[in-house]
């Protein structure tokens, strides 16, 4: 049974120096409510990773402005100038992953895998340090697993046992994090009872959600 | 022509590729002027990066669902048949050679099909998002993107910016002419009747090869 709780409390779980997993993809699907609140209780020299840094804002790119972001492991930046401006300045140290592997890579890292094999990036700057292996002559980079102190998740249906059922395109990250983090918090639009989601539905299965937030408008 | 009527004409161009039943993901900017020009009587499949196919047109004003954005974070539609998924499905369906067709722009491509055009070092580095993984997954890699920049050729013997992925690029279409790229270089297969041959090539850093059918393009 995961257990509801405050934003309050969620936010107290995200301490300096943590590494966090946020889902969503520029925007879609964050959890917003908890970002808010995060911004506002200025946990920092945090270590996100996350799709992308969205907007100024809106949603994650927030944490960004505000500075609470040390070190970033992300696919794409070019839609929050601010993230560019603290790279180069060298206040914020940034990875840059194809986002097929930073999926791959927070899968495995809940999936207990040791790390994924890709033909991506074969050829170009991503290469650079890592180990490629051969498989029937074809060339792929070993990519390493992911993992996070807290991560943080938007999910549309959440019952009381934790299970998640997405809206629309905001499974995206949501559904890998869930699986990768020690601490795992999803924002729901809507808490329902136990037995009220079709088991058939389920996007994800409660056993990998410890807390639940109340981010509905009501 | 202007830059409107250029991409137009690219457009257009790149959409007679596309087949009945193919699932192709379209890139941001002008390749995503593709999606208005499908020819009547072919159905394709529109992959979006985040997380769904059945891609569908943008939503009437009033009518947005921010739960529905595109891989620019735009609010599109999602059309009957469609479905929604995972980032790690969706990256599986192009990395597994489920898209058949992408269509991306560029900033340099060279006569090996090396790719350039997700950074340029101490300008512009804003990541390379989905673009290393579709260009080598996808099961044919078009290029749609204006002939020259700046009048400076863009097509090189040689990327100088860093790749985004090594030899994938199978063809090239811009307002010139539509290019296919095989292991003795770049094929100029159709070319604007507006430009000879001599223009072209001027325009292209890397030889072009012309073939005894070259054919006028059409759109």
């Amino acid at each position: 049974m995961a257990k509801i709780i405050s934003i309050e409390e969620a936010v107290s779980h995200v301490k300096d120096g943590m590494t966090i997993m946020v889902g969503g993809f520029l925007g879609c699907g964050n959890p917003h409510k908890i970002i808010d609140a995060l911004v506002e209780k200025g946990a920092k020299d945090l270590t996100l990773i996350c799709n992308d840094t969205s907007f100024v804002d809106y949603g994650v790119g927030k944490l960004i402005v505000n500075k609470q972001v040390k070190k970033l492991i992300a696919s794409h930046v070019g839609t929050n100038r601010e993230t560019g401006n603290q790279m180069n300045s060298g206040e914020m140290e940034v990875t840059l992953v194809p986002q097929g592997t930073l999926a791959e890579q927070i899968r495995a890292g809940g999936a207990g895998l040791g790390g994924i094999l890709t033909p991506t990036g074969i050829g170009t700057v991503v290469e650079e340090g890592k180990q490629k292996i051969e498989i029937d002559g074809k060339e792929y980079l070993l990519e390493l697993p992911l993992r996070a102190d807290v991560a943080l998740l938007a999910g549309h249906t959440v019952d009381k046992m934790g299970n998640i059922v997405y809206r629309g395109a905001t499974r995206n990250f949501n559904m890998l994090m869930a699986t990768a983090a020690d601490v795992v918090i999803v924002e729901a639009k809507n808490i329902v009872e136990v037995g009220e989601i079709d088991q058939n539905h389920v996007h994800t299965p409660g056993l990998f959600v410890d807390y639940i937030v109340d981010g509905g408008d009501k | 022509m202007d830059k409107a009527q250029k991409q137009e004409f690219i457009a257009k161009r790149v959409a007679k590729e596309l087949k009945d039943g193919d699932v192709v993901n379209l890139g941001i900017g002008l390749p995503t002027k593709v999606a208005s020009f499908i020819p009547e009587g072919v159905n394709v499949l529109f992959q979006s990066e985040n997380g769904f196919v059945g891609l569908g047109p943008a939503p009437e004003e009033g009518k947005e669902d921010m739960d529905i954005v595109n891989a620019g974070g735009q609010p599109v539609t999602i059309l009957p048949g469609g479905a929604f998924f995972d980032s790690a499905t969706s990256f599986g369906i192009i990395r597994g050679g489920h898209v058949d067709v992408t269509v991306l722009g560029a900033l340099e491509v060279d006569e090996e099909g090396n790719l350039a055009n997700w950074m340029i070092p101490g300008k512009l580095v804003p990541g390379m998002g989905g673009a290393m993984d579709l260009v080598v997954g996808a099961k044919k890699v078009i290029i749609a993107m204006e002939h020259t920049a700046k009048g400076n050729p863009k097509i090189l013997k040689k990327c100088r910016l860093p790749l985004t992925a090594a030899k994938q690029v199978d063809m090239i279409v811009t307002e010139m002419g539509v290019m296919e790229v095989t292991d003795e270089g770049i094929v100029l297969r159709e070319i604007n009747p507006q430009f000879t041959v001599e223009e072209v090539q001027a325009a292209t850093e890397a030889e072009l090869i012309i073939p005894d059918d070259l054919k006028e393009m059409e759109v």
